[in-house]
């Protein structure tokens, strides 16, 4: 006999007994203690069929293969450089996997990459450790030369971003403004027009502040388009 | 000399009143005060961060790191020495023991979560207000544990055994024995435990049971404040 001790949606706390029984499977942020499931992490329970996983509400970002995230480079070295991508460790990009460019032997590194540049990058390897491997070989990986950088919780970004996109490609619509959502919670926006650049930022902060409400994307919908018509008046 | 009724009116089994808010200390990951009585906490959690020096980097799970300290207004009036003493860091070392088995670091090798934990205002019971809001912010900063804790002094003061002494009840001419104790809510497990003094097994016994209901209220409150966060971003 199982019970759900729990609503769907519900914030929990860590220790928190979430059902009993050996029919619901433990998921993301729960952990299975004999009969029962307890909470991990506060968050937002999420029952799904006999799934049991929490949403977590805040935390730092954990690196994990084939995520695209925005990185700033803090340091070379003769065949390498350093990338800080929100962990406590910074990412390691090694020259091959930087550039396909013909490099002359003794040839500055400076000239691709150099300390404080801002990237969108790929990582493409986790050891158990947290050593980082980044590429800068993929669709749409650059130096982000212009626009700007916002930081946000890295556990709000599937918000941001929504079911297959859809949250984010409104904003991008709405605004006008270019939008890339690294993994690791930093967000580049890039728009000509300094008031929709900053109603973009506004939106994905509202995002941040209400990221465990329900009908998020039609409360945002509802926000950009009363702004832009003010804006447009 | 026998204590048969408290300072401030208060039953044996009786914790002051307690209160809890989460979310204090914007720029921190996570974040938390605890008040009991006079005594406030205030708990700020960072990192995970590069630890150094590289020997006490553990490759398996990131290791946690408290520091503890009495401000320098924070007494009675008698004046507090600032920065660290040998109390404050034989407290910060409890209080990293009492709070490392609920947590599940291994997602974070080789880095270190700094815990600050600073009383803004003390009334005894100390060590235990920071224990309780140390792990609210954990839990506020998003950490893996597999339960919180909560923490309550109990004692035996005068022969007698009480829960959640104050300072008077603490420098009692009579005789006092103070006990700190934290406790895993969920599971009843024990992770903290300090006692100074003499004190006779029967009386040891009741007032660690006290204690242990001391510790569920505050749990209560606990998980209160950490939900509370949430509920209000919701209106």
């Amino acid at each position: 006999m199982s019970n759900l001790l729990i609503e769907d949606k519900q914030v929990v706390v860590p220790g928190d007994i979430l059902a009993e029984g050996m029919d619901y499977l433990p998921s993301y942020g729960t952990q299975r203690v004999g009969e029962q499931i307890i909470a991990m992490q506060v968050g937002l329970a999420n029952v799904n069929g006999r799934v049991i996983k929490i949403i977590s509400l805040n935390g730092r970002y954990i690196p994990k293969k084939d995520d695209t995230v925005i990185g700033y480079v803090s340091d070379s070295t003769y065949s390498s450089w350093f990338v800080d991508v929100g962990y406590a460790y910074d990412g390691s990009l090694s020259l091959k996997d930087a550039t396909s460019d013909f490099i002359e032997r003794g040839a500055s590194l400076s000239k691709f990459f150099k300390s404080g540049d801002i990237v969108l990058i790929k990582i493409t390897n986790v050891t158990r450790e947290k050593a980082i491997d980044l590429s800068m070989k993929g669709p749409g990986l650059r130096k982000l030369t212009t626009g700007k950088v916002i930081e946000i919780s890295p556990s709000k970004v599937p918000r941001v971003v929504g079911k297959q996109g859809s949250m984010i490609s409104m904003i991008k619509e709405k605004t006008g403004c270019s939008i890339f959502a690294g993994q690791n919670g930093r967000i580049w926006i890039k728009s000509e027009d300094p008031v929709m650049d900053k109603l973009a930022t506004d939106a994905i902060l509202l995002i941040e502040q209400k990221s465990h409400v329900s009908g998020l994307t039609d409360l945002i919908k509802e926000f950009l388009e009363q702004n832009v018509k003010e804006k447009k008046k | 000399m026998k204590y048969t009724k408290r300072n401030d009116g208060r039953k044996f089994d009786e914790s002051r009143k307690v209160e809890a808010k989460v979310g204090v200390v914007p720029n921190a990951l996570g974040s938390a005060m605890l008040k009991i009585g006079k005594t406030v906490a205030v708990a700020a959690v960072y990192g995970p961060k590069e630890l150094f020096p590289k020997p006490l980097q553990n490759p398996l799970r990131g290791r946690l790191r408290c520091t503890y300290n009495m401000m320098a207004f924070s007494g009675a009036g008698d004046r507090v020495r600032p920065g660290p003493s040998r109390r404050s860091k034989e407290i910060a070392l409890v209080t990293e023991n009492a709070l490392d088995p609920v947590l599940d670091l291994s997602a974070f090798p080789k880095t270190v979560i700094d815990v600050h934990i600073e009383l803004i205002q003390t009334d005894a019971g100390t060590r235990c207000a920071g224990i309780s809001a140390a792990s609210m912010a954990l839990a506020d900063a998003g950490f893996r544990m597999k339960d919180m804790v909560a923490a309550v002094a109990c004692g035996v003061v005068g022969g007698q055994p009480l829960v959640d002494l104050d300072k008077f009840e603490e420098d009692y001419e009579g005789g006092s024995v103070d006990i700190p104790v934290a406790m895993m809510p969920r599971t009843g497990e024990i992770t903290l435990l300090q006692l100074d003094g003499e004190v006779d097994k029967k009386d040891l016994m009741k007032a660690v049971e006290m204690a242990k209901v001391g510790c569920m209220q505050i749990f209560e409150v606990q998980k209160a404040a950490l939900k509370a966060k949430y509920e209000e971003a919701k209106k």
